[in-house]
């Protein structure tokens, strides 16, 4: 089969293009419907790239049918053949978000993500983004800190279990 | 001494059984793990000495070469016994010290045993990247042990820093032992030493080994871990930070001085970074008022003093630097005990409120004054003798060093040595001393400079006698360094085999009395000056509290005030790449990947390629035709605004697909093409007659040319690719050989399905893997609460419980304006269900309006045939086109065709199962396959071929793969019914409970 020209037909080519243009076009929507049918779009381009990659058009690569030398590449095949199933599978999961999202907002598109807006906020103030009580400074040093805990070497302390009415 | 690790590492599992069965006795149980290294190291004892180094030797990961060596030389003896002996009394201490009812003992006893197993490892590994496991180990164990008190801030935050500050240094170590292992070509710790590999490579190597050990032994300027670290427990104290964990840094240092020490970067480092650390230490340790605090910077000051003694790099030096380091593991850890004691005891150990501990507790203080003693110097203690062979090695220098240098190391030392005498007079004069405390009576009453008052001071008649286990571990301590002491000549003979593995400087020798000369001239100046200190403490503590203020009122840096400020600075350097990355915007994402994809790829690609002359119009004329279908629905697809229009003109966009690949010579991919996008089309009419017909409007018009433009140079840059890619082969491509061997070790003459099962299983595998995954998620997105809803049955359904006046199934309007009701409800009574009077066992829990007799009728045929079919290219996908997704797809098809006909209670009755169980036996048979040739002595997913006789059929051709076959059939027909479960039927229920609730609310 590698005897055979490899050089791409120009359709297969256009063809690529206008679905490799198509699918990013609507991947970058904001509905999730709409971003799953460019990702349709896309992937359908990007399996026909890996088939114009195998080389020329060809028998089918079964033997006993097609002579050696006539063969499409199996392998480019096998990979598109998982990847069109895997599309089956992103779709029905891609299409369970969309619902869950009518269900939930009454719309599928998807919102900018609010945290993210506020970890960008609170960054651009320069003011930690989540609560951390251990990095809050108590004023002193922690050699200082150390030297008031106590050890729960008697009934009492355990007990307390602060160590000396140290706060938690 | 692998049977030692395994032994720590049995009592590591056991621990926590012990503690729960004996309580705190348990600790003694625990101290047999620690106490066998120290016997077998005893045991080992002439065999080290004279020169005959026990070695054991396993291999690890060798493709790795990774090696589990240990080594036991005279280094590796000194440690071992320490880590081994004090390891054993702390335990034995731990079992009388923690109140019987406190809290997380179990976990502390397994974690300080598997420290003391980590420590073990650490000292005798002989391979430097389990040396770095096991140092890792114990900063992991340091960790946990300091955050004991985990509730309590103090303790989390000590940890916190502790873990950062060494695993940080641990990580320049790696960085430093992999250079030096690739330098040298093994990762040997002896021969590396023996021959170490030299360059400008391996002296940074060693710059990072150095940063290893500074931050482990808490050398300057990131000791001050060190003394946080006295958040933890007194006995951790004692064990970790002063006897065992701190040491390895030093353990380091004497390990790599032979090969290095003559570096002139490793002499700046060790001297800086010792007489440094040796006087800020013991600068600081003179104005603690909490005992611990006074003992913390005192070790700090003492780690500082032997790294630079063993770091220095002559025999003299080397050898006074590990007879320190053995006295002072017994002198450190016996006083950080006896402060348990005390603290224990008065429930304090602030020196301005103890006094009159002596005299109640005798025993506790002969142990603390003995260990003092060794301490600051005196003879005839350990601690004497070890610094007496430093400053005489000190005073004859072995020339390593410029002059002056070797005259600022012993001025270091000596002051070093004062400050020393100082604060081991004021613990022991602050825990065990009489004092006059009364009110006003001296400064130490008055009020801390922070303006907290001054806690009253104890009552010493209040203290009771304290238990042997607590009392007898400080003393055995505090003995050995009085009885290693009287025979030092012993102590020569021990430790002198690793002094002559250094290259330079005269012999040293440790001894009691050296004769009168400049050595005792400069003892006697240090206990005197140090005295002095000690008696006019309150200047000296007035004059360290004006430099302080001088300090602050300048603003200039403190260690850990900068450590704490950096932290800071390196948290808001992370939000802001976060916010600067994190834009939480998906089309801001896609966007990104798409253009980086476009302008490195592609700009390599433009510039790079050499593009080919002659270019082909078509293979085939009808290659063209569906191009132009292709490109027309695709094109409409984008700029349509309702939903279903979208998904039907993709779908012939996909359908024109399959004809591209027909025409390419690829019937396999054809067929699933088609199968796919069939099943595609269904699910996606079944999720979206539920959402809003058209797509919502949004002012989308500006951005709409931005993702255009976008689109445009994603779809020219692929273009490219697929222009150039084809003949930019370099190589024969791998399938080349994929007909020979698909026919020979495959079996079969269908070569893309061999390749799916046998060639390239491994991928299949994961493929169908992924696609359970899918599975489980769209059914757990629908479901929520379980895997899966119940298996619905036409008898389950309402209408067969209430009659016709149920709705049914798809009742989406009332009955009333259907003329043809009448008609259809036709066999629609349940008794009639089990009389084969209908097509469709569930078409009766319709709702009559949306039957349709001869939808009915269709799908009664065709599903069966369907199901032969699917057989059928099953069994014969192996030599013609089809296989297991194929088949699985038209099974998938065949219930989709049921369930429009019958609705979700027909689907229940076509595929009576669990998606779940489908998808679960589809893989387990995979990789079963898989792994029954890996038993029949093949690799894993190897094909074996039967050729059987049998009667009747003939000859039968059975490959194993077919099974991996029916696993991927089972997968996929799990996915498509998990699918029509869920975005069907379920589906259906939510929206028949919507109507309902709307039809009760009129």
């Amino acid at each position: 089969m590698h005897a055979l020209d490899t050089t791409p037909a120009v359709v297969l080519v256009l063809a690529i293009g206008v679905l490799v243009t198509t699918g990013v076009y609507l991947l970058l929507e904001r509905s999730l419907t709409r971003v799953l049918i460019g990702f349709i779009l896309l992937g359908n381009g990007v399996n026909l790239l890996l088939l114009v990659a195998g080389g020329r058009a060809g028998g089918a690569p079964i033997l006993g049918t097609t002579p050696l030398w006539h063969m499409s590449d199996p392998l480019v095949q096998a990979m598109i053949l998982t990847a069109i199933v895997i599309t089956l599978g992103l779709t029905a999961f891609v299409l369970a978000m969309a619902y869950r999202s009518w269900q939930l907002h009454g719309h599928d598109e998807v919102q900018d993500d609010v945290e993210d807006r506020r970890i960008a906020r609170l960054a651009a103030k320069n003011e930690p983004s989540f609560e951390d009580a251990d990095a809050v400074e108590s004023g002193e040093t922690l050699d200082d800190e150390a030297a008031r805990t106590r050890d729960e070497t008697d009934d009492e302390i355990s007990k307390d279990r602060t160590g000396g009415g140290e706060e938690r | 001494m692998l049977q030692l690790l395994v032994a720590h590492l049995l009592m590591v599992l056991l621990a926590p059984a012990i503690i729960s069965w004996l309580g705190r006795r348990g600790f003694l149980v625990l101290a047999l793990a620690p106490a066998s290294a120290a016997v077998y190291a005893l045991a080992c004892t002439s065999r080290v000495m004279h020169g005959d180094v026990p070695v054991q030797h396993w291999q690890w990961i060798p493709q790795l070469g990774l090696t589990l060596t240990f080594r036991l030389d005279t280094l590796s003896w000194l440690m071992l016994l320490l880590v081994g002996g004090v390891g054993a009394l702390v335990l034995v201490y731990c079992s009388a010290y923690f109140a019987p009812s406190a809290h997380g003992l179990r976990r502390f006893g397994a974690t300080l045993v598997g420290f003391a197993g980590s420590m073990v490892g650490l000292v005798t590994a002989d391979d430097m990247l389990l040396l770095f496991v096991f140092w890792e180990l114990t900063t992991v164990a340091s960790y946990l042990l300091i955050g004991h008190y985990a509730e309590r801030k103090a303790s989390r935050r000590a940890a916190m820093q502790a873990i950062i500050i060494t695993t940080a240094g641990g990580l320049a170590m790696l960085v430093g032992v992999v250079i030096l292992g690739e330098a040298a070509g093994t990762y040997s710790l002896s021969q590396v030493v023996a021959h170490p590999p030299s360059g400008t490579a391996v002296t940074a190597a060693v710059v990072c080994l150095l940063a290893g050990a500074a931050t482990k032994s808490a050398l300057i300027p990131l000791h001050f871990w060190l003394p946080a670290a006295m958040a933890a427990p007194t006995p951790v104290s004692a064990y970790l930070h002063a006897a065992a964990m701190v040491k390895a840094g030093v353990y380091l240092v004497a390990r790599f001085a032979p090969a290095y020490a003559h570096l002139a970067v490793w002499q700046t480092i060790v001297i800086v970074l010792g007489c440094g650390t040796l006087l800020l230490g013991g600068y600081r340790a003179l104005r603690q008022q909490d005992l611990k605090l006074v003992l913390a910077f005192g070790t700090v000051s003492q780690l500082g003093l032997i790294t630079l003694l063993v770091g220095l790099g002559s025999r003299a030096t080397a050898l006074a630097g590990i007879a320190m380091l053995g006295a002072h593991a017994m002198f450190k850890a016996s006083l950080f005990l006896v402060t348990g004691v005390v603290d224990a005891a008065t429930g304090t150990r602030d020196l301005r409120r103890l006094t009159g501990v002596g005299r109640k507790m005798p025993v506790t203080a002969l142990a603390g004054g003995l260990a003092t003693a060794s301490m600051i110097g005196l003879p005839p203690f350990a601690g004497y003798v070890a610094k007496e062979a430093g400053l005489e090695a000190l005073l004859h220098p072995a020339g390593i060093v410029p002059g002056w240098v070797d005259g600022l190391v012993l001025a270091a030392v000596v002051v070093g040595s004062m400050l020393t005498v100082a604060y081991g007079l004021r613990f022991f004069w602050g825990a065990f001393a009489t004092k006059n405390l009364g009110a006003g009576a001296g400064t130490e009453a008055l009020p801390d400079a922070d303006g907290t008052p001054a806690q009253p001071p104890i009552d010493p008649s209040t203290l009771h006698i304290q238990s042997p286990f607590l009392t007898v571990p400080p003393l055995v301590l505090a003995m050995l360094g009085l009885a290693a002491a009287l025979v030092p000549h012993l102590g020569t003979e021990l430790l002198e085999p690793y002094a002559e593995t250094l290259p330079v400087g005269e012999r040293g020798h440790l001894a009691l009395w050296g004769g009168f000369g400049p050595a005792l001239g400069l003892t006697v100046l240090i206990l005197g000056v140090g005295v002095l200190a000690w008696w006019r403490r309150v200047r000296v503590e007035g004059f360290q509290a004006r430099v302080g203020a001088w300090y602050l009122r300048h603003h200039l840096p403190e260690a850990d005030v900068v450590y704490r400020r950096s932290m800071r600075r390196l948290d808001d350097a992370a939000a802001d790449v976060t916010s600067f990355t994190q834009r939480g915007s998906l089309p801001f994402y896609l966007g990104v990947i798409v253009i980086v994809m476009a302008a490195f790829p592609g700009v390599v690609l433009v510039t790079h390629t050499t593009w080919p002359q002659d270019l082909r119009g078509w293979d085939t004329p009808a290659q063209a035709v569906a191009v132009a279908a292709i490109g027309v629905a695709a094109v409409l697809a984008a700029r349509s605004r309702r939903r279903l229009k979208a998904v039907f003109l993709a779908g012939i966009a996909g359908y024109g697909n399959a004809v591209l690949f027909m025409l390419h010579g690829a019937p396999d991919l054809a067929l699933t093409q088609v199968l796919v996008e069939t099943v595609t089309l269904v699910v996606m009419v079944l999720v979206l007659r539920r959402l809003p017909p058209y797509f919502s409007n949004r002012p989308l018009a500006r951005s709409r040319w931005t993702r255009l433009a976008i689109g445009l140079v994603a779809g020219v840059t692929v273009m490219a690719f697929a222009v150039v890619a084809p003949n930019a082969r370099m190589a024969t491509p791998v399938s080349a050989q994929f007909p020979d061997e698909a026919y020979s070790y495959g079996g079969g003459k269908n070569i893309v399905n061999v390749t799916l099962v046998d060639i390239r299983a491994w991928d299949t595998m994961g493929e169908i893997s992924v696609l359970l995954v899918a599975a489980t998620g769209v059914a757990s997105l629908v479901f929520l609460r379980r895997r899966g809803g119940a298996i619905l049955r036409a008898e389950d359904s309402e209408r067969a419980r209430v009659g016709d006046e149920a709705p049914g199934v798809w009742s989406g309007g009332t009955d009333e304006d259907d003329r043809g009701a009448a008609l259809r409800r036709r066999g629609t009574a349940p008794e009639a269900w089990n009389r084969m009077q209908v097509w469709l066992r569930a078409s009766a829990t319709l709702a009559p309006r949306r039957r349709s007799v001869i939808f009915e009728v269709v799908a009664r045929l065709l599903f069966h045939s369907m199901i032969v079919y699917a057989a059928f290219l099953l069994f014969s996908g192996h030599n013609n086109p089809g296989g297991g997704f194929a088949a699985g797809l038209v099974v998938g098809i065949a219930l989709v065709v049921r369930y429009l006909a019958g609705g979700r209670y027909e689907l229940g009755e076509a595929a009576p199962v669990q998606p779940g169980v489908l998808l679960g036996t589809g893989l387990f048979l995979s990789v079963g396959v898989g792994l029954a040739a890996m038993l029949a002595g093949g690799e894993v997913l190897q094909s074996t071929i039967f050729d059987l006789h049998v009667p009747l059929v003939g000859e039968v051709h059975l490959v194993t793969s077919l099974f991996f076959d029916i696993g991927v059939f089972l997968v996929v027909v799990g996915l498509v019914l998990d699918i029509l479960r869920s975005l069907g039927a379920e589906i259906d229920r939510h929206a028949d409970l919507e109507l309902r609730a709307v039809r009760e609310d009129d």
